[in-house]
């Protein structure tokens, strides 16, 4: 406990390349830029097949295949494949060594959680509404953005609140192939048997992951239509969230 | 580009076999511990409804808990036992297991409930008898799932379990170190074999505890 605050107190863990700040915030970027990178695929895809009904065979595959594979596993087998093409493609072995399998794994994760929670949140949408919508004459365009869309916001924010939690998790577990963000307090800790820095690693992560998780569950609350408040009973979010957007650890 | 060493693989069988016991002991206590707290807990959510809240909030604080960050936070404490990798793996376990068997339990319609109490069933017996039997495909979905995700975890465990656990991770992380491909893929595609084929196996114990789903399902 001493050894924890005095790693905080350590004017010298607030700055430069390896003080909590900077990485923090590489924690932070590397997540946000996998999610973002996953939503560009995971979107699209969710949106055609939720609105469609079609393809839901590829979505259900995609989902268990990500839930089967472990990041960590993914991670790995990246980084010979990296260092294998270096030659051929000729680039410097080291200089997207640390980036590429990492930040690759985690986009590949994110896109489960996310797909699932698109198309299972606009699938959940009453049918009634949507051929109400149509009747009305409204387009397709129309009715995936002002019907299907408000009404799905909370189960795919749902989503993105599992994504992102497992991409912090994962980022977490890259400082052991040499990545930044806070991972490198507990691998370096551990390295140095440096019980103070190690903590810290575990608060800081903590505190990132269960913060982020406060947000978005949030966000989930706020972003919900009031009808739809009213209409669903508190427990049904966390029935959606066995057979929906199951969460799943890195 | 990747050379695998096959002939590496076929030398070294009896390393394999040990490190998926491992693997498999890792998957096993943590996931009995976690069931009996689970269960037990899942039991007083029956009586006491209330309970489920401030559970499930505490399972779930738990489960966002980034797993690397689990497994060091034992270290200064437990040392390399297998505890440092035990504790963690039961405690992610919960979640998952509790809201399920919630679930489950609350599955059964109150008819049922009531033709068990009418035929003279204590609470207990009818806990055992008729609860637990009907709720067995939810709690099965969830221990599938919890399962799979342990076996994940185990491999990450050995980024800290050294040489002392880890399962078949220990062969990714000698692997990384060494600049040894063939290791790294053993350790990697060997655990998400072993998750499909323990996920296969419980979908084998499900059927064989609801033979009445397969009946019913037996007419297409």
């Amino acid at each position: 406990m001493e050894q924890l605050i005095a790693f905080f107190a350590d004017a010298a863990n607030w700055q430069s390349e390896t003080g909590i700040p900077n990485r923090l915030i590489e924690h932070i970027t590397i997540s946000l830029l996998a999610v973002l990178t996953a939503s560009a695929i995971a979107l699209p895809l969710g949106f055609y097949i939720g609105h469609t009904g079609r393809l839901q065979l590829l979505g259900i595959n995609i989902a268990n295949i990500g839930r089967a594979v472990p990041s960590y596993a993914v991670m790995v087998m990246l980084l010979p494949v990296m260092l294998g093409l270096a030659p051929v493609l000729g680039y410097d072995p080291r200089l997207g060594l640390r980036f590429f399998p990492i930040f690759l794994a985690m986009v590949l994760l994110a896109i489960p959680p996310i797909l699932v929670a698109t198309y299972a949140g606009l699938q959940s949408v009453d049918r009634e509404l949507t051929e109400s919508s149509r009747g009305m004459g409204l387009t397709e365009r129309q009715i995936l953005v002002q019907v299907e869309l408000p009404l799905a916001l909370p189960v795919l924010i749902g989503g993105f609140r599992v994504a992102l939690l497992q991409v912090i998790a994962t980022a977490t577990i890259g400082a052991y192939l040499g990545g930044g963000g806070l991972g490198r307090y507990i691998i370096d800790g551990i390295a140095r048997r440096d019980d103070g820095m190690l903590y810290a690693g575990v608060v800081l992560v903590a505190v990132l992951a269960i913060g982020t998780d406060v947000v978005l569950s949030w966000l989930q609350r706020r972003l919900t239509p009031r009808g739809v408040r009213i209409a669903t009973d508190p427990g049904v979010t966390s029935a959606s969230s066995i057979d929906g957007a199951e969460p799943h650890l890195v | 580009m990747i050379e695998i060493r096959w002939d590496w693989i076929a030398a070294h069988l009896d390393d394999v076999a040990e490190k998926t016991v491992q693997h498999l002991q890792l998957l096993l206590i943590p996931m009995v511990v976690g069931f009996v707290i689970a269960f037990a807990l899942a039991v007083l959510a029956l009586r006491r409804p209330g309970t489920v809240g401030p559970v499930t909030a505490v399972t779930g604080l738990l489960y966002t808990i980034p797993s690397l960050a689990a497994f060091a936070v034992l270290i200064p404490i437990t040392g390399l036992s297998l505890m440092t990798a035990i504790i963690p793996l039961a405690t992610y376990t919960l979640l998952i297991l509790y809201v399920n068997t919630v679930a489950g339990l609350r599955s059964v319609p109150p008819e049922v409930n009531e033709a068990a109490d009418a035929m003279g069933y204590t609470a207990t017996s009818r806990l055992l008898h008729v609860q637990l039997p009907l709720a067995v495909p939810l709690i099965m979905a969830g221990v599938r799932v919890a399962a799979v995700t342990t076996i994940g975890l185990v491999t990450v465990a050995a980024i800290i379990g050294g040489n002392r656990f880890g399962g078949l991770g220990q062969f990714i992380t000698e692997g990384l170190r060494t600049d040894f491909d063939t290791k790294i893929y053993l350790g990697a595609v060997g655990s998400v074999i072993l998750a499909f084929l323990v996920d296969g196996f419980l979908v084998g114990v499900q059927r064989f505890l609801t033979p009445w789903t397969r009946a019913r399902a037996g007419g297409r």
